[in-house]
């Protein structure tokens, strides 16, 4: 099967196994560009072994994962499926502790990645712009100056995700963003996300069936690594056989 | 907060200062009082003195160098003292060709050991080392390339953590285990010695002793400032991400490796001219520096200093150096060995960011407090002026 033409994201027939234990079986999935989807599953469910595979941190054993209709991730590294413009945001979320907060930004910048370059880099006025436009946007700016690791845990998710953005990525993998927080900032990071989905195509996995229901997207629900349901939360989450998954009976 | 975070970085920048006018003071008063001075004045300062001092002013060097990699970009390198080690052989090399007849066989061209072992021809690789701008070279090219080809195996392999700390330690052994055979080619056990002359000065006078001393101080500093220039760069920025949450900078894009490598090449320059200074100062290198236990003593320097905040790894190589020598001349020499072995210990339980690292965070925890302070000040007398 080719990738239709116009899919962002492309994965078919995908099998990772650890041990004999099978966390993708043969899954299938397409992303278009601009589309934020959410993929939800219980535990085990193969959500984070699916963003493993994308981002290059897990081989498949087989199975096509096409990007852009033009590049095979299974064959790329962490680094150069970055660069091709894939960021991700980890489930527990990982900063740079000891860097301020614009200095973890800045990090994240699009800018030459290379050891060369960034001896001789001297940050220009329109990159200290470009960091307080996402200082503004992830609501951190009045911590800019504080070190990451002193953030409470929902300004860390924040940051992570500000990092995201500063990188520019075309495609965005954000796992579990609501994980620990409260429900006010909760509600403040699906306000978030759809603000950013406004420019970039988002995949987000989440536990919380609140979240993703503020959220209002096409959900993917995926159980034992392969998909269960898929279509609006209203019709998935009436679907008997998730019920039965997430219940389970 | 955000004040006190730019106080930090002024007062870190005081801190450079401080150390850069204290190591060049050093290296013009100390020479000074060597032969500017009577031997009969009280501040005296005998050449064994300043041949001591110029010694650990080689340690501090050895001492950046590993800090730069382990303080910050999280690499905890077991086996620096080899590469500390090559450059002392490089220089040593070129010592031995100095000698030329005036050794015990006075042989022009084959150092003495060589003669005792029947050879009757140079090795091709110590072809040259007559040249003293060779053997310059060869001093951080060696260390240099040894490291490279290692890190770029070890790194893009991703050997990190204690896996790459125990391969350190394999490679300063092996070398010590083949520097240790006379076919080698480099005076096996008894190594290299008896140096005469270094650049047409005799390597024992005074004088020679006074600028060796001074071109270690010199270089202490310039290795203090290419530290510095290097970790306030936005390189140095990445390797901190690295050492940090090195899985995170891979998927912001970075290439990590490429950046272990450059700073682990550097870091193992470096390394190799403070033994090439080293070598002379002491008059001998042999297999003994490439020792496993050397490479490790190293760390603590750094570990008790204040690793990531290089005048504190150079400081940690002065004091327990001089603690070194202060214990092993007398009646508790025989302990040395378990004082080094508590003080890492204690400076790991009771001091964990180090003696510098531990004088930083009282100063920025200070700040801080006066910070908040002034600010609850401003706020409690705003109204006060409105009235």
């Amino acid at each position: 099967m080719k990738p239709a033409t116009g899919t962002l994201l492309y994965l078919d027939g995908v099998t990772v196994s650890f041990d004999g234990f099978r966390a993708l079986n043969n899954l299938s999935l397409l992303i278009e560009p601009g589309e934020m989807r959410a993929i939800i599953g219980p535990n085990g469910a193969g959500k984070t072994t699916m963003m493993d595979v994308v981002t290059g941190k897990t081989r498949p054993e087989s199975g096509d994962v096409m990007f852009d209709n033009a590049h095979d991730l299974t064959r790329l590294d962490e680094t150069e499926i970055a660069e091709l413009g894939i960021g991700r945001k980890f489930q527990k979320p990982t900063v740079f502790d000891s860097h301020t907060v614009f200095d973890n930004l800045d990090l994240a910048l699009k800018c030459d990645r290379r050891a060369r370059a960034a001896l001789w880099h001297r940050q220009t006025a329109d990159e200290r712009r470009r960091i307080d436009e996402i200082l503004q946007l992830v609501r951190l700016s009045p911590v800019r100056d504080r070190l990451a690791g002193s953030l409470s845990h929902g300004q860390k998710q924040w940051l992570e995700i500000g990092m995201l953005l500063a990188q520019d990525p075309k495609l965005l993998l954000i796992d579990e963003p609501a994980a620990g927080m409260t429900d006010a900032e909760t509600r403040q990071t699906a306000e978030l996300l759809k603000e950013i989905q406004r420019e970039h195509t988002v995949v987000v996995v989440e536990h919380d069936m609140s979240f993703v229901r503020d959220l209002n997207v096409k959900v993917t629900c995926l159980h034992e690594g392969a998909v269960l349901a898929e279509g609006s939360i209203d019709q998935v989450s009436a679907n008997e056989r998730v019920v039965e998954v997430y219940l389970g009976r | 907060m955000q004040a006190s975070s730019h106080i930090l970085i002024r007062s870190l920048d005081r801190g450079a200062a401080i150390f850069l006018v204290a190591v060049g003071a050093i290296a013009i008063v100390v020479p000074l009082l060597n032969f500017a001075v009577p031997n009969s004045w009280f501040i005296h300062v005998s050449t064994y003195l300043v041949t001591l001092l110029g010694k650990y002013a080689c340690y501090a060097i050895l001492a950046l160098s590993i800090d730069l990699i382990w303080g910050y970009c999280g690499i905890l390198s077991l086996g620096h003292g080899a590469f500390f080690a090559l450059g002392g052989y490089a220089m040593g090399m070129y010592l031995m060709r100095q000698i030329g007849t005036r050794g015990v066989y006075a042989n022009p061209i084959l150092p003495d050991f060589m003669v005792f072992l029947n050879w009757k021809e140079l090795p091709v690789y110590w072809y040259g080392f007559q040249h003293f701008p060779y053997a310059a070279l060869m001093v951080v090219a060696v260390p240099g390339v040894l490291a490279f080809v290692f890190g770029w195996f070890a790194f893009r392999s991703r050997v990190s953590g204690v896996y790459l700390s125990i391969i350190t330690q394999a490679l300063t052994y092996a070398l010590m285990l083949g520097f240790f055979r006379n076919n080698f080619g480099f005076g096996g056990n008894n190594g290299l010695t008896d140096f005469k002359d270094i650049l047409g000065f005799d390597v024992r006078s005074e004088a020679t002793r006074d600028a060796l001393f001074v071109v270690s101080c010199l270089a202490l500093m310039l290795g203090f400032l290419i530290c510095r220039a290097i970790v306030g760069s936005k390189l140095g920025k990445v390797l901190i991400a690295i050492r940090d949450a090195e899985a995170r900078t891979r998927f912001l894009g970075y290439r990590v490796e490429s950046y272990k490598l450059f700073v682990f090449t550097l870091s193992a320059c470096m390394a190799g001219i403070a033994g090439a200074l080293y070598v002379p100062q002491v008059g001998i290198i042999n297999p003994s520096e490439f020792a496993p236990g050397n490479s490790i003593e190293a760390v603590i320097w750094v570990a008790v200093g204040g690793r990531g905040t290089l005048a504190g790894a150079a400081l940690g190589a002065v004091l327990v150096n001089y603690a070194k020598t202060y214990f092993t001349s007398g009646m508790l020499a025989p302990y040395w060995l378990f004082m080094l072995g508590g003080l890492f210990i204690g400076v790991t339980l009771f001091l964990p960011r180090g003696i510098v690292g531990t004088l930083h965070h009282w100063t920025a925890a200070k700040l801080d407090k006066a910070s908040a302070a002034a600010e609850d000040g401003v706020v409690e007398k705003l109204p006060a002026a409105a009235e």
